[in-house]
């Protein structure tokens, strides 16, 4: 189980706090909150399923930066899905 | 004659509607430090298209149909996932919504989208779901087409022919003009006659590569489109057969908008600016083209409008008329918005202090 937490720029289309999802992916702990917040999904990834440009994503507090949909999920992780500043 | 004008901008969608005695009274400002790309409302103004761009988190579309008062997001218009997409950076997204226009008086709850990359969306139920036309995605001429002011192309401009709505024109940044006389299922280049000083000599008639600004139909006289293209107005008055170049403007050739008068075919206003690596006004001095003789000559407006230092440039969909062909608004990239009653020959400033204007819409 990974406790998923979303930028509060989101949170009028994501879940109001931290919730729990599983998957040993960050891209399947993913998938499992867009099942039940699917609102969500289409500010997190593009067209074809990529992560947009300018998320952040946290995994136990390491910003992951290559192949991050990919990136294993330890049981018990905790997911940051935020704004980067890039882009303004 | 409007009663309505919608000015989408970097900070969100302001309405403005006009009270007993003929001013514009600011009525709503929605999505509210949002950028608003473009909106199209409903001859009644009870159904409203909002497209926004949040840049972090793509693009996005809302729809009321109470006027303004309720607004639902919709999913916008997708590209169709690619086999292993989501590791392919070349795979197409939707990066913008550049054109958004109702499908037809015939096509009730109908409208197209075109977006960046180019592409073109059809909706037959007011906006909830989306397709891509995939003849035009086939067209092979689309393998020369190529970005304009942006790294992706862009369709912003469609025309939808109102004797037949099967009959649909559309012009993309850089890929020139292209028709479809049967409601998108084939497409053909119409883009005879235009030219783009910017290729080297042997490419510059090429109808695949050219850098159409923005395209406007004469409503009345439909066989008559205007293009402000990247180097150059052009006409065509022979229902896209073939397009001329007109010469003649007075301040400048360059600019992004065009609107065309409803009923009159060879008259139709243009905001021109300094071309085309510096982009404002030429001498700081807003003005508008209008020519009332199909381009042989041209009229400066200027009345109203800043004469001195000033650096508002008008993108091409923020110089509109409404369906009278007196009315006009006009917003720039400085926060400037300014309407006329007389078809430009007096502009009225409305305010200048707004965020940088996308586009205006008179209904």
């Amino acid at each position: 189980m990974t406790k998923v937490h979303f930028t509060q720029h989101l949170r009028h289309v994501a879940p109001g706090g931290a919730v729990d999802a599983t998957g040993a992916t960050v891209r399947a702990a993913l998938d499992d909150v867009f099942a039940r917040y699917p609102a969500v999904r289409g500010y997190v990834l593009d067209d074809q399923d990529r992560l947009r440009l300018h998320i952040a994503v946290f995994v136990d507090g390491t910003h992951v930066r290559r192949d991050v949909l990919d990136h294993p999920l330890p049981p018990g992780s905790e997911l940051y899905i935020m704004q980067a500043l890039s882009g303004g | 004659m409007a009663q309505r004008l919608y000015v989408s901008s970097k900070k969100g969608l302001l309405v403005y509607e006009r009270d007993s005695g003929g001013a514009w009274q600011h009525k709503d400002t929605h999505f509210v430090g949002s950028p608003v790309t473009l909106a199209l409302a409903s001859p009644n103004n009870k159904t409203i298209f909002a497209a926004l761009n949040l840049g972090h988190f793509g693009v996005k579309l809302h729809r009321s149909t109470d006027g303004g008062g309720s607004w639902t997001e919709l999913t916008p218009p997708q590209f169709p996932k690619v086999e292993g997409g989501e590791k392919d950076a070349k795979a197409p997204t939707v990066n913008g919504i550049w054109a958004m226009e109702w499908a037809g008086r015939d096509k009730p709850n109908a409208l197209w989208i075109g977006t960046a990359p180019a592409a073109l969306f059809y909706s037959n139920d007011n906006g909830t779901t989306w397709t891509l036309n995939e003849p035009l995605q086939n067209l092979p001429s689309r393998a020369k087409w190529m970005g304009g002011g942006t790294v992706d192309t862009a369709l912003h401009s469609i025309c939808v022919d109102p004797r037949d709505s099967g009959r649909v024109a559309i012009a993309v940044s850089c890929g020139g003009v292209t028709l479809t006389e049967d409601d998108g299922k084939n497409w053909r280049v119409a883009g005879k006659g235009l030219r783009a000083e910017f290729m080297p000599p042997d490419k510059q008639y090429d109808p695949d590569i050219q850098d159409a600004h923005m395209m406007v139909q004469c409503a009345d006289q439909p066989n008559v489109y205007w293009i402000q293209h990247h180097n150059g107005i052009f006409r065509s008055y022979n229902n896209l057969e073939s397009w001329e170049e007109i010469h003649t403007a007075p301040v400048s050739k360059f600019g992004f908008a065009v609107a065309v008068h409803p009923r009159k075919p060879d008259t139709a206003w243009f905001a021109p600016a300094k071309k085309d690596e510096f982009r404002y006004p030429v001498d700081g001095k807003v003005v508008v083209q209008r020519t009332d003789d199909g381009g042989k000559s041209f009229s400066v407006q200027r009345e109203g409008l800043p004469q001195e230092n000033a650096f508002d440039l008008v993108y091409r969909h923020a110089l509109c008329v409404d369906d009278t062909g007196d009315r006009l608004a006009m917003g720039s990239t400085t926060g400037s918005v300014w309407t006329s009653d007389n078809g430009g020959g007096k502009w009225a400033l409305l305010s200048a202090h707004l965020p940088p204007v996308n586009a205006v819409r008179l209904v």
